[in-house]
């Protein structure tokens, strides 16, 4: 196969044919740079996507309260609803079948101060299993605990950018911050992946903040993360009978809509798995349009070589070239032509998205990227392809009679 | 060196078929220089083509150095025309961006021979032709006459049992149209076949035999005395 003679007739034609070389190199290198960059940008909204959405736990049914609109036993219509401790445990107690986990949450804004620096941030009043249900990344010391719960200590656990905006480059461990004028231990700082505003919540004892409030029971929702194992269907099976569990506790008539609220993330979950899919889809199918405009390029840039290339192929004809190495120059010029640029062009390409990395994400673009496989294999293709469109009008060229080919225009 | 019998070719047009070559009995003997003659149409040039095995025979034998050249496909009939003939054409056919001494070679590199030794012999004929100051110049920075000359070294480069031009003045003007047949006059004269087609008879007749076709046989075939070109150039 390797021929050194032959190599040596192809390098010259190759540099005495700098506009045809340039032009075959220039598509295979821009079709497989466009593929790769599109390809990778694709993936980078794949991932801001992803962030947005499926940060968090995904066995989670959030109950929120509101008011009835209906009148039931005796209690008028717009009756405000409220949770409190109690119903914590009897949920716990009554669908310990279902339930990995439960915690309350008791949302309120508060002026926090640290020293000189304050700002208005949102506090979280949780139980200890909150952290699973929001994925939350603790980078420094540690997260509420069971103690922090029946003690009602006065410690919280914050966020990524509030301990960047009170204590600057100071470790906050152990700092004393003031929560709506009540003083608390900062026992952890948190990261989450989010975003920014997750990240500037504070999170406290739930029962410490009930106690801030004139020791009331009373906590805004629940969040209830059931057992991965009962599927999709269990998760609404479960979901069905908490909601009729608690309007019969509440005293809410069965037909009220409102009242009582259950959201399923896993509904969401799928809702926004599907959209992640049509993206994919999306970007999958941007990829192979560019490939397939690729490899079109290259095979109008062959059919024009070739063309233009048969007077001299019909002369080496007639000089003693037999067809199959007529094909043969003409494929091993193209194959060496596209795989050098192609290789080019996906070396560029992959240096560009490498050093893009978070620099769009206001475009919710965010680290884009591609696998080393499915460049090789798109690069692979559009000179397999390149060589085959090469092919076909080389072969049609080497079985052209030399008088035909020579004849004079 | 070469024996026709019978030969016939038609082509087809559409439906209809072109009879072209309608029966050609010719022998050629080594070492003679023949002019085929005749106006556009009779069939000198298909003439030219199969024997020099760019072009298929229907019926009739073809003896090239006592072989029957027959069920030619291109492999081997590219290999013939590499190793027993030489060409040139009317239009040079030169490649564009191979220079004198690479177009030269050429044929050379189809044989397998190495680098070296077609440089080399590229040469050798390039300066038996006068050409060696013009090596490396492109085709497109020679004159007409330089160009035919370059083909003409390009043929004679295999040393081939017969050289077939076609037309080789056709593109020239008289001057140069003397030079190049002269040259063809002296390689004839170191024992070379040729076969020159040709249309214009002050050519044919540098010649020493002169075979008239007309509408695809041959109408005469006669032995000339050769109107020799002094070596002035």
């Amino acid at each position: 196969m390797f021929n050194k003679d032959r190599w040596q007739e192809i390098f010259e034609t190759i540099k005495k044919n700098k506009l045809r070389t340039f032009l075959s190199g220039f598509t295979v290198a821009l079709g497989i740079f466009i593929f790769i960059i599109l390809f990778g940008l694709g993936n980078g909204l794949k991932n801001s996507f992803k962030e947005f959405f499926l940060d968090d736990a995904t066995n989670l049914l959030y109950i929120e309260s509101g008011k009835t609109s209906k009148p039931f036993k005796g209690y008028k219509a717009s009756r405000r609803i409220e949770f409190e401790n109690e119903d914590l445990y009897d949920i716990q107690k009554f669908f310990s079948f279902y339930l990995e986990y439960i915690t309350p949450r008791i949302t309120r804004g508060a002026k926090i101060k640290f020293k000189n620096e304050y700002g208005n941030y949102t506090t979280r009043g949780v139980a200890p299993s909150h952290q699973f249900a929001e994925k939350t990344i603790v980078t420094n010391g540690r997260y509420l605990n069971d103690i922090d719960i029946k003690q009602k200590k006065k410690v919280a656990v914050i966020g990524r950018l509030v301990s960047r905006d009170l204590f600057g480059e100071e470790d906050p461990i152990g700092k004393f911050i003031d929560i709506g004028k009540t003083v608390f231990k900062v026992v952890g700082v948190f990261k989450d992946s989010g975003g920014d505003n997750e990240e500037r919540f504070v999170y406290i004892p739930y029962t410490t903040r009930q106690k801030m409030e004139k020791a009331t029971k009373k906590i805004g929702s629940i969040i209830v993360a059931f057992k991965p194992e009962i599927g999709n269907s269990g998760a609404l099976a479960f979901e069905k009978q908490l909601r009729e569990y608690l309007k019969q506790k509440k005293f809410i008539a069965p037909s009220d809509s409102k009242g009582i609220f259950i959201r399923n993330v896993s509904d969401d979950l799928k809702r926004n798995q599907q959209f992640a899919s049509a993206l994919q889809v999306i970007v999958t199918f941007v990829g192979i349009g560019t490939l397939i405009a690729g490899i079109i390029g290259i095979s109008n840039i062959m059919v024009f070589v070739v063309k233009e290339r048969t007077k001299e192929l019909g002369i080496r004809k007639a000089l003693g070239a037999s067809p199959k190495s007529v094909i043969n120059m003409v494929l091993q010029e193209s194959i060496f032509i596209t795989t050098i640029s192609g290789y080019v062009g996906m070396f560029f390409a992959v240096l560009i998205l490498k050093n893009t990395g978070d620099r769009l994400e206001d475009y919710f673009i965010k680290n884009p990227y591609i696998n080393l496989s499915t460049a090789f294999f798109a690069t692979i293709v559009l000179i397999l392809f390149g060589a085959i469109a090469g092919y076909v009008p080389a072969k049609r060229a080497a079985s052209i009679k030399p008088i035909v080919a020579l004849r004079d225009e | 060196m070469i024996q026709l019998e019978d030969l016939h070719k038609s082509y087809k047009i559409g439906n209809s078929s072109l009879h072209v070559l309608k029966g050609i009995n010719l022998k050629i003997e080594e070492g003679e220089l023949i002019a085929i003659m005749g106006s556009s149409g009779s069939g000198k040039s298909t003439l030219l083509n199969i024997i020099g095995m760019l072009d298929l025979l229907d019926t009739g034998t073809y003896r090239l150095d006592n072989v029957e050249i027959k069920n030619l496909n291109e492999t081997k009939a590219a290999k013939y025309r590499n190793k027993f003939l030489g060409f040139v054409f009317q239009s040079f056919n030169l490649i564009n961006y191979k220079n004198a001494v690479e177009n030269v070679s050429l044929p050379l590199y189809y044989q397998g021979i190495g680098r070296q030794e077609r440089q080399h012999k590229a040469m050798k004929y390039l300066q038996k032709f006068g050409l060696g100051n013009w090596s490396k110049h492109l085709p497109s920075e020679l004159s007409g006459g330089q160009k035919q000359r370059v083909a003409i070294a390009r043929a004679m480069v295999t040393e081939p049992k017969v050289l077939l031009a076609d037309e080789p003045t056709g593109a020239l003007d008289s001057k140069t149209s003397q030079e190049v047949m002269n040259l063809i006059q002296e390689i004839n004269n170191s024992g070379k076949t040729i076969l020159v087609v040709t249309h214009e008879e002050d050519i044919a007749k540098m010649c020493k035999r002169i075979v008239r076709l007309k509408d695809g046989i041959i109408v005469e075939d006669k032995k000339i005395k050769q109107n020799l070109i002094k070596s002035n150039v």
